[in-house]
């Protein structure tokens, strides 16, 4: 049942928040212990305020757009007095005493937090396997990742403990594992959802985002979750977009580019390397389908998004090694005692952090070293300027355009494990649009060689996330 | 100003770095409470915790603050962004401290001092405070203590810091410095200026050169400053240690040193090869600050009188040079001294009772009344001993000068009394008298005193020190001397 389903019933009365709840929590109770996509299942919790809904639909009140949905969160999101580990021992145990802002409004629009999804440790990783607390896997194929690093809320969802689930998006964090477990992933533009309470791995890229079965359902979290917040300094001033209301109104007259450096083959001298023929031919088969329903489709070009993923590496590990310097044993969570505050410090960051971690704070802390920082965090400034203003040409001439999601279908746990850069290129397709601040989706598109579902990624400029929402839904309905 | 040379042959050359924690309600990046001395760890919330999720915004009031100090200090108001300065510290939350670094929000300016020497301004930009650790154990050395409690009700407290270019020339300098910037922050209400609760706090920039030589010397630079006093001593202490390297055939090594109050002496914090590698970069949690012109000059038609104003509003109504004012400014007394001159009393007079009768406060005393007794002063009807008793009076329970003087019995001494007096003290002094009418200026004026000093014992100071003078030259004259 969709989450658009679940709230129509709950609000008219028709089924219990109750019942919706125990449902999925049966769901879980029979599917979570091989697919690991929670760090923290909120049982008990999630029935109280179900209880609490239906009592407030029976004294005639509406609990709102997503009453009694359950909602998967990242357990990057804080929640007030719920543990929120960021899938890192450095947290374990720690309790926010705070709500992130999308947290607050989902509660408020009446939905059911129904667990704490697992993640790379802080958002660090493209398969779910560099969380502290086990990896996940994928629902589909459980010898398979779900992908990542927000594995957990998209294995959740493809494995229907959840309709609906929140990630975050960093490098591609939220739409690779989408494409990778056939679910629906977004990444809104920069400053569209609020960060407030999200802990933070690159402040510059990160942006939380909805995970649904269907286009429909990912329009419904994301108008809850959308839109201005005063304790978000870069959240942008304007309402949440109205998506629900176009999704109908088809791609007719759109023009779509396939961006020529993303799709890889033998015939691109300058595109990316390692996009899979099997992928390549399902977003050609995409595009397509787009031009069926009345878009023009053709090539288009963003030549420096072949340099994006180098950028994103000095980027996003600099503003990390700044981050997560606070995690020093002196306020919260993890504290390894010794006998001085920097020995305490140092214990405590070598004893909490995994090896991931580790290597993006010392990536970070090195490209912002003093006789380093224009070599590297510099001139990634520069090539990120160079990617916005290509995609700022590119948008003169298309609405959206169109790229694989990930290189690949989803690939086996261990696989990639053992070579950082093999696995970093996993998001070589998502991160330009974290780069240049504007949204991106990945919707699913038929399926591989191996049968694993393949996400086709749409990207549009900075606030178009409702022309974005009309090509994903004629790309969802024209699905093979 | 005395600028006498500390260590002769040598120059001290002195930039100061001054932070000021601005008197906003709340906290520089969140709605928690700026209060100095409240119970430790409440006035806190997650921003100024540093919690994971938290992110900082921008109090407005502390950005006006700050750019009614860079109007005070004439400096360029500019478009500016903060920056992370990443280090390690227990009492920093995020152990990064956000700051300004390559675009503060005031640019050059300059301070002029009340003797009128301007002292340039680097920059004038904003960042959070931190929070205070205290080390309990080991006599409250970090190293030696056994552990250490962390009060944040401090961190995130907006501050202003202030950057001076190297253009002080010696602690008195520097001190007067302090003050009229103290002095200034105090009255645009940017700051309490108190540097006994901390919330003004003075890092000295010392070097010394070869008297005559304009190339600066290598710089160290010296924390742990609490009051001007202490500053002095630093910048005196560390002056002699330079120079003693350098005359002994050593070389100074640029330093961060610690002023140790108990032993009066610097002390090596780290050397430049230690400093930290602060790794700043834009924060990526706040937008740039770009204040309009409207808004900047709204703040500037708000901005009240600013010390030099003052100095200068008074030493025009009085005829002086604005260093003369410089004392009555500083004790806030110019607004008094301006209305009364206005009012008709005698400048110089309004100027020697605010200087030297009223330590204790202008208490009850109105300019009417001020200019009413200066009036009587000057016209004869009162000495000027009587008049400071009168002075007092006012100040203690306001009224009328004449009833305090009537009330005290003071009346003007009759002046053929007087005459008599000081023609007995003559014949009772012929070889005094012989020195007063035979002497130089200096001799004259030092017998004068004698007689003078006679006719005050003599009448119990009801007489007018100024006509006892002119009696002795008047008596002089007649013996044609």
């Amino acid at each position: 049942m969709s989450a658009r389903a679940i709230a129509t019933a709950v609000r008219a009365g028709e089924r219990s928040a109750r019942s919706v709840v125990e449902e999925h929590l049966a769901a879980i109770d029979s599917g979570e212990g091989e697919i690991h996509a929670f760090n923290l299942v909120l049982a008990d919790e999630a029935l109280v305020r179900a209880d609490d809904l239906d009592r407030r639909i029976a004294n005639g009140e509406d609990p709102g757009p997503l009453a009694g949905v359950p909602v998967a969160l990242k357990d990057n999101l804080c929640t007030r007095g719920i543990d929120t580990t960021c899938g890192s021992r450095i947290l374990e145990g720690w309790r926010p005493p705070y709500d992130a802002t999308v947290v607050e409004r989902l509660a408020a629009a009446g939905a059911v937090a129904i667990g704490k999804t697992n993640l790379d440790e802080f958002a660090m990783g493209s398969s779910t396997e560099n969380s502290a607390f086990g990896p996940t896997r994928n629902p589909l194929d459980t010898s398979r990742v779900p992908g990542g690093s927000s594995g957990g809320s998209a294995a959740a969802v493809a494995a229907g403990f959840a309709p609906l689930a929140l990630g975050s998006d960093t490098g591609g964090s939220i739409r690779q594992p989408a494409a990778l477990c056939g679910t629906v992933g977004v990444k809104p533009t920069y400053g569209r959802v609020s960060r407030y309470g999200l802990v933070a791995f690159g402040s510059s890229l990160d942006q939380i985002g909805p995970f649904a079965a269907t286009v429909e359902d990912a329009a419904l979290l994301l108008e809850v979750i959308g839109g201005h917040d005063p304790l978000d300094s870069t959240s942008i001033p304007e309402a949440s977009p109205d998506l629900l209301a176009v999704l109908g109104r088809g791609v007719e007259g759109l023009r779509i580019g396939i961006i020529s450096e993303l799709m890889g083959g033998p015939d691109r001298a300058a595109s990316v390397e390692g996009i899979a023929d099997d992928v390549r031919a399902r977003v050609e088969q995409a595009a397509e389908a787009l031009a069926a329903a009345g878009a023009t489709v053709e090539h288009a070009s963003v030549p420096s998004t072949i340099y994006g993923l180098s950028a994103y590496y000095l980027i996003a590990p600099a503003e990390a090694s700044s981050n997560l310097a606070r995690f020093d044993g002196v306020r919260f969570g993890l504290r390894v005692d010794a006998d001085t505050a920097p020995e305490m410090n140092t214990a405590t960051r070598t004893a909490g952090f995994g090896d991931e971690v580790k290597r993006r704070i010392m990536l970070g802390t090195y490209a912002l070293s003093a006789g380093y920082y224009d070599a590297y965090y510099g001139k990634s400034q520069k090539v990120r300027t160079l990617i916005q203003r290509d995609f700022a040409r590119a948008y003169e001439s298309f609405d959206l355009l169109l790229s694989p999601t990930a290189p690949t279908t989803a690939f086996p746990l261990g696989d990639k494990t053992g070579d950082p850069m093999l696995m970093y290129l996993n998001d070589v397709c998502t991160i330009p649009s974290n780069l240049a601040g504007h949204p991106s989706m990945s919707v699913p598109f038929g399926s591989g060689d191996d049968g694993m579902p393949v996400g086709v990624q749409i990207l549009a400029p900075a606030l178009a996330e409702a022309t974005m929402f009309r090509a994903a839904a004629v790309l969802e309905g024209s699905a093979p | 100003m005395s600028n006498q040379a500390l260590i002769p042959g040598w120059e001290v050359v002195i930039g100061l770095e001054v932070h000021a924690e601005l008197a906003t309600v709340t906290k520089m990046f969140s709605s928690a409470l700026n209060q100095f001395g409240g119970k430790p760890n409440t006035n806190i919330d997650p921003v100024s915790l540093g919690l994971p999720g938290s992110l900082p915004v921008l109090n407005e009031k502390a950005v006006e603050l700050a750019i009614r100090v860079g109007l005070a200090l004439d400096c360029v108001i500019q478009r500016s962004v903060f920056a992370r300065k990443n280090y390690f510290y227990p009492d920093m939350p995020k152990d990064f401290q956000i700051s300004q670094y390559d675009l503060p929000i005031n640019g050059e300016g300059s301070l002029e001092l009340p003797d009128g020497r301007r002292i340039g301004i680097e920059r004038a930009h904003l960042e959070e405070d931190t929070g205070k650790s205290t080390h309990v154990g080991g006599g409250g050395r970090i190293h030696e203590a056994g552990h250490s409690l962390i009060d944040y009700n401090r961190a995130g407290v907006p501050l202003i810091e202030i950057v001076s270019a190297p253009d002080m020339r010696g602690a008195e300098e520097a001190r007067a410095y302090v003050s009229e910037l103290r002095a200034i922050l105090v009255a645009i209400g940017a700051s309490d200026g108190k540097m006994e609760e901390g919330s003004m706090r003075v890092d000295c920039n010392v070097s010394v050169r070869r008297d005559g030589t304009t190339e600066l010397g290598t710089r160290c630079e010296v924390k742990n400053i609490n009051s001007l006093r202490s500053m002095g001593r630093a910048i005196e202490y560390e002056a002699r240690r330079q120079v003693d390297l350098i005359e002994s055939g050593e070389r100074v090594e640029q330093q961060t040193r610690h002023w140790n109050e108990d032993d009066g002496r610097t002390h090596k914090l780290r050397s430049k090869e230690e400093a930290y590698d602060y790794r700043y970069f834009p924060e990526p949690d706040l937008v740039p600050v770009e204040p309009s012109d409207e808004w900047i000059a709204e703040i500037r038609a708000a901005l009240p009188m600013l010390p030099r104003e003052r100095r200068r509003r008074l030493a025009d109504a009085a005829g002086v040079e604005p260093s003369a004012t410089a004392l009555t400014v500083e004790r806030g007394m110019d607004d008094l001294a301006v209305d009364t001159i206005a009012a008709g009393a005698d400048a110089a007079r309004v100027l020697v009772h605010v200087e030297n009768n009223l330590a204790d406060g202008v208490g009850e005393l109105t300019a009417a009344s001020f200019a009413a007794l200066v009036a009587m002063e000057t016209g004869g009807d009162l000495t000027a001993t009587q008049a400071k008793t009168v002075l007092a009076d006012l100040a203690a329970s306001g009224g009328d000068p004449a009833a305090h003087a009537a009330d005290h019995g003071f009346e003007a001494m009759d002046t053929s009394e007087l005459e008599a007096l000081v023609d007995r003290l003559i014949a009772e002094h012929p070889e005094v008298w012989a020195g007063f009418v035979g002497g130089d200026d200096k001799e004259r004026r030092k017998k004068a005193g004698f007689f003078v000093g006679q006719v005050m014992r003599a009448t119990q100071g009801n007489a007018d020190g100024r006509i006892v003078n002119e009696l002795l030259a008047r008596r002089a004259t007649e013996q044609g001397a």
